[in-house]
Order: structure tokens, then sequence, then C-alpha cells
């Protein structure tokens, strides 16, 4: 089991390197560990998934509103199928609340057929139109004004977190090296890809771009000017776990011109969340929040869930989606170059990753990649962070087996030193006391470290030592 | 496999409040009286204030973590149970709790409940302060723990929003740890100046910038002068809210103002049997008045103990702005002592007025400015001509 995080880089050759270890490049790399290749997981960052992966809305979607006949489409058809097996085979939390789409206008209600219509074109039967009585009566916090809703059952909430944490575990565990703050700066091709990196040389036959916001330069490197990713900015304000019981389901807006527009959904963490903004950025790095966009956000919550907006915040964040201005993925294999672009993995690439796994392999494949004697991975099982589900604190056989299950360290999150510890020693450890946080929630919760900031990082840093 | 338990008075919280009230209890002959603490040492936000002041008026110098020891002391010398790494984590019934502790996990039946869960300091993200989310940012009580009880390092420059007693110990903490106050932020007219320190009043952090870690914070004046402060570190201090989750996990009725549970000047609670004390009901007072709230609320607790009947809620005591909140906030009872009061915004002089379905109750004027950070206390006397059926009794400044 390999991971590391500084100096030289192994010597000798890939089969193939994957170049981003957010949710897509981590489920690529997992699923090319099922074959007898040498593989490398390669991220600018300290950790996997500190891209786009923290930080989006966490749902797992159906894709009844993907435009029909696109390859997300499929992709995320599939993906929602594949990660909701992995997830409960793995130990990922997802919670299948089911979403309303809520109209709040007449343009919106008018537009609510079409959008059941377009389901059915995106292969998913189970949506329907709830009149407002009926939205009301499940939704009873709703603000006033609701005009009706479409009814999309099959919508989930999953953590993210873990998933990216699950693939990339299980992917070095069968064998992957991962290698962490390990920036890919130029890239000659050949009869080997040579790539220059902020740690050395990588020598690989086939080579995987899913660099996430910089695909596109990755590409560039590799003699490619397909497409541009645009970062589109969303801000998120979650609030307290007190607000969990005003609000059953996922409420999505009906999608205008900028994507899918303000919803509120509760977490798997228990918490409930208020976002996103869609605002185009020039700078890939501006994950900040704005005064301007908090405040378009509590005045749409406000509309949406009005005593939302009573409740403490516990975090305020933002995510970069990788916007392209094509209505699609733009996945595009370049067979004589053995090298597979994987770009503008849009607002949905958490549900799809598995199915884009399994097609970029096809398209590895395609482009001559040996894939015989793929075998079965060794299941993972993640600690849990759901709060639908058992946690250690309450667990009292867990806790007479090993005392350290029942010492709570942050207590708003209620995790123990037990959880704290193992993250510690994890095959993929944090890279951070923010990693730690999104392996174990130490540090998220209403108080924001006033408690056990200083706690949980002095156990961050022994562990280091 | 859950143990169940039974005491005589259960207290949630081994701060100056729960421990003073357990200590007196104990010494009446209360029974067993248990109080839980979820912290590894008892004691609460006095462990990490390192500085004098504990005391009250007979010992002025007493240190944080001394007053926390000694009131931990007296609690045990008079027969209190203090156990420490155990969290109540919910309720099993009206008056049990659910413990975790390494022990396992316990259903405690108690047959008084009082709540003593402190409060905290709101931070940079419920105060809803825009940017990025670097390394460096801290409230009072992170900063105090880290450097106080974990010996860890802060940055080199930092710059403490807020202009309270509570901002000067941050910068005396960031100091001891050798790190530099480069500014001190208050959105209020004025504050308290600590030597050395620049002052910006009438100023809000708008944005925290820097990735990886804090580079600077970007203020503006209210009269639209806006500028960047460099610094690697900044503590939000102030703006204290009541730990109040237990209290709304078991459905108690919180006050708007204080947003800790609603009690009368009994500390009695909306829920039969549970009463709160200290900073859990308010937000921070010095730990003497949390002490003097403990203190004060035994002869209610023994009085319940021995079958005293629960009052009706009693007429809701609601204050209008600049105030925000008062304590207590219910009347069932002629109050014992002084009521707290706070203003949002400074006061010079004010007058305060008490009144109930337009019938005046009290006037008195405050000589003196009256910050925002300092509760007034408003002597008791007239809360024996509350009509006990009557609709709120109102409090305006004026
Ligand atoms: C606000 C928001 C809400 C969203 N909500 C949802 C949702 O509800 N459901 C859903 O399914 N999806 C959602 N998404 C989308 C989802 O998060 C993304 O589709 C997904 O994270 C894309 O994964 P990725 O691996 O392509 O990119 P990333 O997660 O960004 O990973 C790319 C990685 O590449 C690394 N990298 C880049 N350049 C280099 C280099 N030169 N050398 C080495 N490493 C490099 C980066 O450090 C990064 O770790 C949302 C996105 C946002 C922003």
């Amino acid at each position: 089991m390999t991971v590391t995080v500084g100096g030289g880089l192994p010597g000798g050759q890939y089969d193939v390197t994957v170049v981003g270890a957010g949710v897509v490049g981590s489920a690529v790399a997992r699923e090319l560990a099922r074959l007898p290749l040498r593989i490398a997981l390669v991220d600018a960052a300290d950790d996997v998934g500190e891209g786009t992966s923290k930080a989006n809305t966490a749902i797992l979607h159906t894709g009844f509103d993907a435009v029909p006949g696109s390859l997300e489409s499929r992709l995320v058809r599939e993906g929602q199928r594949l990660l909701s097996a992995y997830a409960a085979e793995s130990g990922i939390p997802v919670e299948p609340l089911g979403a309303l789409l809520v109209a709040w206008d007449e343009e919106q209600r008018a537009a609510l057929a079409g959008l059941a219509d377009k389901a059915v074109r995106n292969g998913y039967r189970a949506a329907r139109i709830a009149l407002p009585e009926e939205v009301r009566a499940r939704e009873p916090e709703l603000g006033p004004g609701v005009l009706g809703a479409l009814d999309v059952p099959g919508e989930s909430v999953i953590c993210p977190w873990t998933t990216t944490l699950a693939y990339a575990t299980q992917a070095v565990r069968s064998g992957v090296d991962l290698h962490l703050n390990c920036r890919v700066l130029d890239a000659i091709s050949g009869d080997v890809h040579t790539l220059t990196t902020s740690r050395g040389p990588l020598r690989t036959r086939y080579l995987v771009n899913a660099a996430g916001l910089y695909a596109d330069a990755i590409d560039r490197l590799l003699g490619h000017a397909d497409f541009t990713v645009t970062p589109r900015r969303g801000q998120l304000i979650v609030f307290d776990e007190f607000a969990r019981g005003l609000v059953r389901h996922i409420l999505l807006p009906v999608p205008g011109a900028l994507g899918k527009g303000v919803l509120v959904s509760p977490t798997v963490y228990g918490k409930v969340m208020l976002g996103p903004t869609a605002e185009d950025l020039d700078d890939k790095t501006d994950t900040g929040s704005t005064a301007a966009g908090l405040a378009v956000l509590r005045e749409k919550g406000r509309r949406i869930l009005p005593a939302l907006l009573d409740e403490e915040v516990t975090a305020v964040y933002a995510g970069l989606r990788a916007a392209t201005g094509d209505e699609d993925y733009a996945i595009r294999s370049h067979p004589a170059q053995r090298y597979v672009t994987v770009g503008g993995i849009r607002s949905t690439g958490l549900t799809a990753s598995m199915a884009i796994a399994a097609h970029v392999v096809e398209l590895l494949a395609d482009g001559g990649l040996p894939v015989a004697g793929a075998r079965d991975l060794e299941p993972v099982r993640m600690p849990n962070l759901g709060e639908a589900f058992p946690r250690p604190y309450r667990d009292a056989e867990l806790i007479a087996r090993d005392p350290e299950y029942g010492r709570i360290v942050c207590h708003c999150e209620r995790v123990t030193r037990g959880e704290i510890r193992d993250a510690l020693a994890a095959t993929v450890p944090p890279g951070s006391p923010d990693g730690l946080r999104r392996r174990t929630r130490a540090r998220g919760g209403r108080c924001q470290g006033f408690h056990c900031g200083a706690a949980v990082r002095a156990l961050f840093e022994e562990a280091r030592r | 496999m859950t143990r169940d338990r039974t005491v005589d008075v259960l207290v949630v919280g081994a701060g100056p409040a729960g421990l003073t009230l357990a200590a007196r209890l104990a010494g009446a002959g209360a029974g067993r009286v248990e109080v839980l603490e979820r912290e590894q040492d008892a004691g609460g936000a006095p462990r990490h204030c390192h500085h004098g002041g504990f005391g009250g008026l007979l010992r002025p110098w007493l240190a944080g973590p001394a007053y926390a020891r000694l009131a931990v002391e007296a609690a045990v010398a008079a027969g209190a149970t203090v156990r420490t790494g155990v969290t109540a984590t919910g309720w099993a019934g009206p008056l049990s709790l659910e413990t975790t502790s390494p022990a396992g996990l316990e259903r405690i039946t108690a047959r008084a409940v009082v709540l003593a869960t402190g409060a905290r300091e709101r931070p940079r993200s419920a105060r809803l302060v825009p940017g990025s989310r670097p390394a460096g940012v801290l409230t009072t009580g992170e900063l105090q723990q880290s450097v106080h009880l974990y010996g860890q390092e802060v940055g080199r420059r930092a710059v403490v929003v807020g202009a309270e007693p509570v901002a000067r110990h941050a910068v005396r903490t960031l100091r001891r740890a050798g790190a530099e106050a480069v500014a001190q932020v208050t959105e209020h007219s004025r504050g308290i100046a600590v030597p050395g320190v620049p002052l910006l009043t009438a100023t809000t952090v708008v944005e925290l910038r820097g990735r990886g870690r804090l580079s600077g914070v970007a203020v503006r004046h209210e009269d639209g002068r806006s500028g960047v402060l460099a610094c690697d570190t900044v503590v939000f201090t102030g703006d204290w809210i009541p730990d109040h989750e237990l209290a709304r996990r078991g459905g108690i009725a919180l006050d708007p103002g204080t947003r800790g549970p609603c009690v009368d000047a009994s500390f009695r609670t909306s829920a039969p049997g549970v009463f709160a004390v200290g900073n859990a009901l308010h937000g921070v007072e010095r730990a003497a008045a949390a002490a003097a709230e403990g203190a004060a609320a035994s002869a209610a607790v023994l009085a319940r103990l021995s079958g005293a009947p629960w009052p009706e809620p009693g007429p809701p005591l609601v204050v209008r702005a600049p105030l925000v909140w008062v304590s207590p906030n219910r009347l069932t009872g002629t109050a014992g002592r002084p009521l707290l009061l706070r203003s949002g915004e400074p006061l010079t002089g004010p007058v305060v007025t008490v009144a109930q379905d337009g019938r005046l109750l009290w006037r008195r004027r405050f000589p003196g400015r009256v910050p925002p950070w300092r509760s007034l206390r408003l002597p008791p006397g007239w809360t024996d001509r509350v009509d006990r059926g009557g609709g709120p009794v109102v409090v305006t400044a004026g």
C-alpha cells in the first residue's frame, strides 16, 4: 500500500497514470485497480478530493433533468445505480429522501409538465406532478405561494467525502500508488508519456486526465484545445442540526438559465444546506464566499423555508464547478496518444463517477490498454459519518470492546477519539485538520472548534510526529 | 447494553454554576448529587482563562485555573460526585438523560435535572463573514485552549475582532503565545482599547483572505473607507450564545432574546423538574455571576426535591430594542435577586422602565455609560407587583 506526500517519485514506468484524485479520478483509479497493471493516481493537493469533490451539494441524482441523449444523461443514470449499490456495500451514507421540484410562480408551474416529460426521455419514469395541497402536506414549513411541484422520489443525499475516500482507499489497497502534493507541470508524449511534476519526472504508458478545473490546462500540455473550463462558483450555507426538522425532502428549484438554482436540502450529517449560487469566474482558485452571494442565498432561503433563517449557521463554503459552455461532459479519447480526457464534469460528477470510470476504462481498452485478468476488488468498509445510521458514540458494544469510542472529543458532532485515531491511521490519512474533518466530522459543527479545536489539532499533530 | 441508574440531582456541566449548585445541594443533604462533565477536566471555561479576577472581591488576583480547581474541590468535599469525560447526549424521559463515556452508555434518571452547560462564542461562519476558509481563524475559546492547555503555536500577527473584556483577554493570550495583535476591530462606535493595539471602531470585517493560511482581513469603516489588515490569525471574540443543545433536544422553551432556556426567577424551565443556571441561560457573565446563580438555585431545587409543585409559566418578560435580553424571562413569584438586562448598543444614562398591560411597575435612570457587553442589574422589588395572570411584562430603555 503506497501513499506518498513528498520526495521523489518511484522510478520505472507506470502502465496508467490518472491525474487528479477527485471523485472522478479516484473512481477511475479504482476501476483500473481491477487490472494486473501498475497504476498511479497523482494530485496537486495534499489530500484526495480537495478540489470540487469536497464542496458540492452532495446529491445522488437520478438524472431526470439531464439533456436527453447526452453522455451525461447516460452516465448519471448508470452512475446513480452503481454508486447506490457501492454505497450500501462500503458504508457510504445515503439517505433516499426524494426531491420536490417546487414551483413558486406561474411560469415555473407551467414548466413542470415539460420536466416530467424530460424525465421520461431520460429513462426516469417515477416523476409525477404533485398539487399544492399535497406539497404543503408533505413539507409543512414551506413558505407561502407554492403552486405545485414535480415529485422525484428517486433523488437521494450522499456523503461526498466518504465516496472519494472509499474509491481512493480501495484503489490504494489494491496496489495503486497515490502520490499527493504532486502537481503536473508539463508533459512530453512519445512512446511513453513523461510528466514533469512538482516532485520530479513520472513515466507512464497511458494517461488519464481527470484534473477537474484544470483538465483544459492538462489537455493543452498534450496538444489539445477542445474546451475551456470556466469555474462556476457555488456558495452554500449549512444550518445547524436543529433546522433538520424543518425539511423532509430535497427541495429543488425549477431550473433556470444558470444551472439548477438554489436548493434547500438535508445533508447526511443531519444538517440543512442552502445553495448553491452560480457565478462564472476567471479565477480557478476563488473558492471564497461573498457578502452578495450570502445575501442572495438568505433571500431565496427565506422564501423557500422561512424558519430556516432563524437557525444557527455552522458552515459557509463555496465550490467551483467545471463548466465548459457545452451542455455535456467533455470526455475525449485520443487512442493514438494513449490518452483520455475526462473534462467538463460539471455538476453531476459525484453521481456519475463510477459510470464515468467504467466508460474511461473502455475507452482506454479501445486504445489498446490490455484489460485481461480483471478481478473483483476486496470490499472496503468506511466509517459511518451519516446521522441516519448508528454512529460509534451510541454503540454500547463497540465502546465495551474499545473505550476510545466512548471518549467524545468533538462535542457538537459527537466524534470520538477512537474515530479520530482510526482516521489518522487509515490507508489514506488526512493531509490537514480539514481533511480530518472530512473523515470524521470533527470540528465541523456549530462551535467550529471553540470547544474541541485545540484538542483535535493536538491529536492531528501528534499523529504526524 | 445501556445501564440504568438513578440519582437525586443530575447536574449537566461542571463549570462555576453547576459546581457551586452541586456543592450547595450536597452540603444541604440533597442525597446523591451527580455532576456530568464532557471534558476530561472539570471546571468549565475558567480552566483556560489564565488571568486574574476570578476570586470576586475577596481574591481578585485568583486566576481561572485555580478558581476552577477550588470549585471542583468544594463540590467534591461537600459530597457531590463529579464525573468527567461523560457526555449527556439526549433525553430518555422527562427527567432521564442518556450519556456516553468510555465506560459505556447509561440512562440516568434524577428527581431534578439542572442544565449548566455554559456558552460559546459564535464562530466566523455563524457571523456570516465572507471570504476564503484559511487556517488561522479562531474564537477566544479556541485560542485560549490552544495556548494555555495545549501549548500550541498561533500565528505571528493577529487581528482581534471585538473590543470587550473578552477581546482584551484574547490580546493577552496572543502576546503570551508570542504573537502580535496588529489591530482590534469593532462595529461599535467605541470599545476598550488595549495599550499598544490600534482600535478601529465603527468598522466591519468584510472578508477573510488567504489560501492555506490567512493572509489578511479586509475591513470597512462606517464612512466607506476600507482597507486590508495583513495578518495570519484572526480571533472572533464575544458574541456569545448559550450551549442550549440539550434544552432544545428536550423541547424546553427557549427565550428568543437570550437563546437560552426560558426560566423564572427560581431558575425553573418550562419542563417540570428541569432547572437551568449560569451562562447556559444568557451567554457570558463573569464566573462569579454564574456561580451566584448556581448558589441561588439551590433553594428551589431543594424545594422541588421535597415535593414543591411546579408553578404555571407566569407572564413572560420581554424587551424592546435596543435591549436584547433580560434574564430571568418569566415571573412566577417574587424575585429574590436582581434581574440581568442587556442592551445591543452602548447606552448613556438610560432610563429603564418596566410595565405590564400599560401599567408602570418600575422606572429608574442608570447613570453613566452602559456598554453592550455588561448587564444592567435590575433590583427585584417591583416583581411582587406583577399580575401573575396578566400579559407580558415589557422592559424598555430610553
Ligand atoms: C456547488 C456544487 C454543487 C454540486 N453538487 C453536486 C451534487 O449534488 N451531486 C453531484 O453528483 N455532483 C455535484 N457537483 C459536482 C461534483 O462535485 C463534480 O462533478 C465532481 O467533484 C467532479 O470531480 P472531479 O474529480 O472531476 O474534479 P475535482 O473534484 O475538482 O478533482 C480534480 C483534482 O485534480 C487535481 N489536479 C488539478 N490539476 C492538477 C495537476 N496539474 N497536477 C495534479 N493534480 C491536479 C486537483 O487538485 C483535484 O484534486 C457539484 C459541484 C459544485 C461546485
